[in-house]
């Protein structure tokens, strides 16, 4: 039994690790995109307009309510007949971006509202532009206080990640699906796909922390 | 150098400052005294626009302060706070240099040789690269003087720059102040040390329920107030058994 589930591993993990490679692309790409979007609304939702706040409140009401799985549904079916039609892999960055944007934006939400209102009159006082502000003292300190809940919502990126198997892009899920439906091998097939995600996981919470104790020296 | 005439300020319906009238010359040291809540801390913080006020007027040096002059305002004055409010995640010789090159725009290099020179000034030139939450309190406040220095302003506005400090320190911070004060700087300084008031300060302004009581040259006002209130306060504040 071990020996097969080790013969049988090193036949499937080649395909399997393409799927990783998809599974990475999806999960940087969506992790970068949920990043600006989340900064976006955050930083909307702090402005002095009061437009720029309740758009920036719709937005994260409306996303969060609605399933991963149907926003890309909608950014892959329906989009097209507006006219925008996105690839299998941009429609799975583009949709899971836009969901997990709102968790980032909660996320930086609670980095500004850490901030010290005392340290923004500290600087003030200094005479430093708004911008400046935001850009050298909101946002570093911020950033502290976003990380950890960073590590926690990158790492459910990462397996939500899976969800784009659902609009065919062939990440890992999708491809050891298709490997267990022509193999029947679903045990081994699993277990790997398993394993792969953890050996995805583990290193991002290990580089999380690693950047965490880093920010705290400083 | 600062007029401020019939300024009001309220939050709300309370009224914390109502028609305060004086003026501060250029080179002189004006101490406000006072109960808490008397509104000292908040008249100090709209002359740099900090709050907002309601009624009246204030110029700096000429500029009558309000939402279009705050930058040109504020790079004439500089403020320390009782808090210090340190940037956590900046060091000391960074903290202090701040300012002049972000908001001032001006070279990195000289900025920062001036920057050493003024921890030195003030005694803590060997915790130039040190975290702010390495100091003591009384180095932070120090570090927050060079920070206010650094901008080379023409008034400091000192916010109760003694009251979080370890009693042993506050002698030192007042030491740096009093000599600032001997340079010819111009001060406001929000303050509870009544020593410092009578032995450093030009003329002291005895504050209470939002409205100058009484004020004068620093030994009358604190010597011999001529209001029975101004006299109560100093007596239970000089005298607390």
């Amino acid at each position: 039994m071990p020996e097969d589930f080790i013969a049988r591993s090193i036949e499937f993990l080649p395909i399997l690790l393409r799927g990783v490679v998809v599974t990475i692309e999806v999960t940087l790409g969506a992790l970068l995109l949920s990043v600006v979007l989340g900064l976006l609304w955050a930083i909307m939702g702090r402005s002095r307009l009061a437009l720029l706040r309740a758009v920036s409140r719709t937005v994260i009401n409306v996303v969060r309510g609605i399933p991963i799985i149907v926003q890309l549904f909608y950014v892959y079916f329906v989009l097209p007949e507006f006219g925008l039609q996105l690839n299998a892999l941009a429609a799975g960055i583009v949709g899971l971006g836009l969901a997990y944007s709102v968790y980032q934006a909660e996320n930086f939400r609670a980095g500004f509202e850490s901030v010290d209102p005392a340290l923004v009159e500290a600087a003030q006082s200094l005479g430093l532009s708004e911008r400046k502000i935001m850009l050298r003292l909101m946002l570093p300190l911020a950033v502290r206080t976003a990380l950890p809940p960073f590590g926690n919502t990158s790492i459910m990126l990462l397996k939500d990640s899976s969800i784009a198997s659902t609009i065919t892009v062939a990440e890992l899920t999708r491809a050891g699906q298709l490997l267990a439906v022509s193999t029947f091998q679903n045990m081994t097939v699993y277990t790997l796909i398993a394993i792969l995600y953890l050996a995805m996981s583990l290193p991002l919470t290990l580089a999380v922390h690693h950047l965490e104790r880093r920010m705290k020296r400083r | 150098m600062i007029e401020i005439r019939n300024l009001r300020k309220a939050f709300g319906a309370n009224v914390v400052l109502r028609d305060i009238n004086f003026e501060v010359a250029r080179g002189e040291v004006v101490c406000l005294i006072g109960p808490s809540g008397s509104g000292k801390s908040t008249l100090l913080r709209c002359i740099n626009g900090l709050e907002r006020h309601d009624g009246g007027q204030i110029t700096v040096d000429g500029d009558l302060v309000g939402p279009t002059t705050l930058p040109t305002v504020r790079r004439k004055l500089a403020m320390v706070f009782q808090r210090f409010n340190l940037f956590p995640h900046r060091t000391v010789l960074e903290n202090v240099a701040e300012g002049p090159i972000h908001a001032q725009g001006r070279p990195r290099a000289e900025v920062l040789a001036e920057g050493k020179a003024l921890l030195a000034r003030v005694g803590i030139a060997d915790k130039a690269d040190a975290m702010p939450a390495a100091l003591s309190g009384g180095q932070q406040q120090r570090v927050g003087i060079a920070r206010a220095l650094a901008m080379k302003p023409q008034a400091i506005l000192f916010d109760e720059p003694t009251s979080a400090l370890d009693p042993e320190r506050v002698g030192d911070v007042l030491q740096i102040m009093r000599d600032l004060a001997a340079e010819g700087l111009t001060m406001i300084v929000v303050t509870h040390e009544m020593g410092f008031a009578r032995e450093v300060a030009d003329r002291v302004v005895f504050m209470e329920g939002g409205q100058i009581v009484e004020t004068g040259p620093a030994r009358q006002v604190m010597t011999n107030p001529q209001e029975p209130r101004t006299r109560q306060f100093l007596d239970r504040v000089l005298n607390p058994l």
